[in-house]
């Protein structure tokens, strides 16, 4: 009580005279406190605009230098969009395209040829696009499950709980590469299947964090008015509980892109990926059983491995980034 | 003053409710035998101190209690008892028929959107409007309630005080216009400026529409000001209904000249000890441990009785004359 009564004083001039100091993390965490613990005060002491706007800039800056890692995962991710999306435009032949096999690296080929005569540079550039769509299929899917199960069990508690975290349990369980790899070499396989599988297997923690999250949020009494006011549990659920759970779904979903790439990319290396499609996992197949590994030509196993690293880190870096904020800026109240 | 009609049926009649909560150290009883009648267009105030059942009996009639509560006994809503009705059938009365005012507004909405989309969600989700006519609705709505502007609309709760929000929740529960309104402590953490302020305002809304308000509230000047009829609640039970200014002005039930004893212009003297325990409440009057006039018969069971000719205006009519729950009336 002392504080919010402190920073009826001098909240505001904290947050809007010191702030461009860069001071250091730990008086930044503390002023961004005081100015979230005085923004309704300070809000309506002052109806001059300017003063608010200037606020509001202060705290993203100070949001984006807090969270330099952030700012990098976001940069490396976008560049790998770019490359997925104009990879056309970036690779200089057609992967498909043959010259001759098995050549070193050099200015015609900057990462040599693979044992069909593919360009390795451009095989890699256009494996970006499959191995990202797969990532984020699986991960949307295993989003979508989790979340809805998370939503159901946590708001409707009891007996649908009982059973839902059961299922989830047993999901849990399940030797998740095995049976993709089982279920992948009875089918033809083929990266859909692959995504589908991983997304129908990967929702579990996605849903136990949402439940939790649901129990957290129900409790509050914007729900219970919601139902006083005579809302359906089901508008309930997606326009109250749903938006204010979307903070933990956000970063949750991130990483699951960056495990259900690690996937893809162990289940085509394990040759049970789409042969027709060029991906990271496969090309690190193609190179360990074609003899790209034997012969110690690493321009062609480890640049799609690197590529795989650097985006699964970049997911992870930007996942981290928005959980440690979350947490900082805490809940509801 | 009064716009009762003796006549007319109550639009929510409450009988024998009584509601329990099993809880790991026995069974708490949190309303007793509570009945009363609620008239067309009438206000009537639930007084009593904090944790007497005020509000259970509010979220009872909405069926918004938790699961471990055992409710037993009616509340007739139009031919209708509302507890034996279903959660799809509840939620379409919710609202649309009965609205309840929650007392803490600034937690009550949603703190993520807008609070011109909240009051306007209840007409485009509720009765189907279309976006935009909803949105006009809900614009005239909340500047009737002081909140002019396309600015305010665009607002999100926290940056709005507590007794914005407390207009805001209110625009959102009378927006279709209900035929009775449950305010449950409206004027709880607000400041007595904005109390007033917000209770007439509800008071205007009502008498606009006729519908009719349950005030609950242990602020006793405050339902004295509004309120046509008040019951005094203690312990789980009503220990005394009737007209306000009788209550007011002649207190029958000890426990009422008790509580009408602590208000400030009345000498501010405390009851002394303390509530009794409502796991194991003690049988006959529950206020005789503090009873200043309690005898040896104040021990029997007794139950609500009816007291002609003193205070009471409307001899005849069962559901508005007075009644008192004590041996010495």
């Amino acid at each position: 009580m002392q504080n919010s009564a402190l920073c009826t004083s001098s909240g505001a001039v904290i947050g809007s005279e010191q702030c461009p100091e860069g001071s250091g993390r730990q008086t930044e965490k503390m002023q961004r406190r005081e100015m979230e613990g005085s923004g309704t005060e300070c809000y309506n002491m002052e109806s001059g605009k300017t003063k608010r706007t200037r606020m509001a800039l202060c705290s993203a800056r100070k949001i984006l230098l807090a969270q330099k890692i952030g700012l990098v995962g976001l940069l490396l991710f976008l560049s790998f969009i770019l490359m997925a999306v104009f990879s056309m435009q970036l690779a200089p032949y057609d992967p498909w395209m043959r010259f001759e096999p098995y050549l070193l690296p050099g200015g015609e080929h900057l990462l040599g040829t693979n044992d069909l005569g593919n360009d390795i540079l451009s095989e890699l550039i256009y494996s970006t696009r499959i191995s990202l769509i797969v990532g984020f299929a699986a991960a949307l899917m295993a989003t979508i499950i989790g979340t809805i199960v998370g939503l159901l069990a946590g708001y409707y508690r009891g007996m649908t709980d009982e059973i839902l975290m059961g299922i989830t349990d047993i999901f849990l369980m399940i030797p998740q590469i095995p049976l993709i790899i089982v279920i992948a070499s009875f089918l033809r396989p083929s990266f859909w299947l692959v995504a589908i599988l991983m997304g129908a297997l990967w929702w579990t923690s996605t849903a136990r964090v949402v439940r939790s999250r649901t129990l957290q949020v129900r409790e509050n009494g914007f729900v219970q008015a919601a139902r006083a006011l005579g809302f359906s549990d089901f508008h309930i659920i997606f326009t109250d509980v749903l938006p204010n759970t979307i903070h933990v779904i956000a970063p949750k979903f991130l990483l699951s892109i960056a495990s259900a790439m690690i996937a893809e990319a162990s289940i085509s290396f394990l040759g049970l990926g789409d042969p027709t499609m060029k991906s990271w996992g496969t090309m690190i197949n193609f190179a360990f059983t074609r003899g790209g590994f034997i012969n110690g030509y690493w321009w062609w196993y480890l640049t799609p491995g690197l590529c795989i690293t650097l985006f699964v880190l970049c997911v992870v870096l930007m996942g981290f980034a928005w959980e440690e904020q979350e947490q900082e800026y805490g809940g509801l109240e | 003053m009064s716009a009762v009609h003796s006549d007319a049926t109550p639009i929510l009649q409450i009988e024998d409710l009584s509601v329990s909560f099993d809880t790991a150290a026995g069974q708490v009883k949190a309303a007793d035998n509570v009945s009363f009648a609620l008239h067309r267009g009438e206000t009537l105030a639930l007084v009593g101190e904090t944790g007497c059942g005020k509000s259970v009996v509010a979220s009872s009639i909405m069926q918004l209690l938790p699961c471990n509560a055992i409710v037993r006994g009616r509340a007739v809503y139009a031919g209708r008892d509302l507890l034996g009705l279903d959660e799809w059938e509840m939620s379409r009365i919710r609202g649309s028929e009965i609205a309840i005012v929650f007392q803490n507004p600034s937690l009550a909405l949603n703190p993520i959107i807008r609070v011109g989309d909240q009051v306007a969600e209840m007409l485009r989700v509720r009765k189907g409007a279309a976006a935009a006519q909803a949105m006009q609705q809900a614009r005239d709505m909340l500047s009737g309630l002081g909140l002019q502007g396309e600015e305010k609309m665009r607002m999100y709760p926290f940056q709005f005080s507590g007794g914005m929000n407390q207009r805001v929740m209110i625009a959102a529960a009378m927006i279709l216009s209900p035929m009775m309104i449950i305010a449950d402590e409206p004027s709880k953490g607000l400041d007595g400026a904005l109390a007033g302020e917000v209770m007439a305002e509800i008071a205007r809304i009502k008498t606009q529409s006729g519908a009719s308000l349950l005030l609950i509230t242990h602020d006793l000047n405050l339902a004295r000001d509004i309120s046509d009829r008040m019951a005094v609640m203690y312990c789980g039970e009503i220990v005394e209904i009737g007209r306000s200014e009788d209550i007011f002005n002649e207190p029958l039930h000890p426990y009422t000249a008790a509580l009408l004893g602590c208000l400030p212009e009345r000498g501010f003297q405390p009851i002394p000890g303390s509530s009794p325990s409502m796991i194991n409440p003690p049988s006959g009057c529950k206020f005789l441990p503090r009873c200043p006039k309690g005898s040896e018969r104040c021990r029997r069971k007794l139950g609500m009785a009816a007291v002609e000719g003193r205070g009471s205006t409307s001899r005849g009519n069962e559901s508005i004359g007075r009644k008192v729950r004590c041996w010495l009336c």
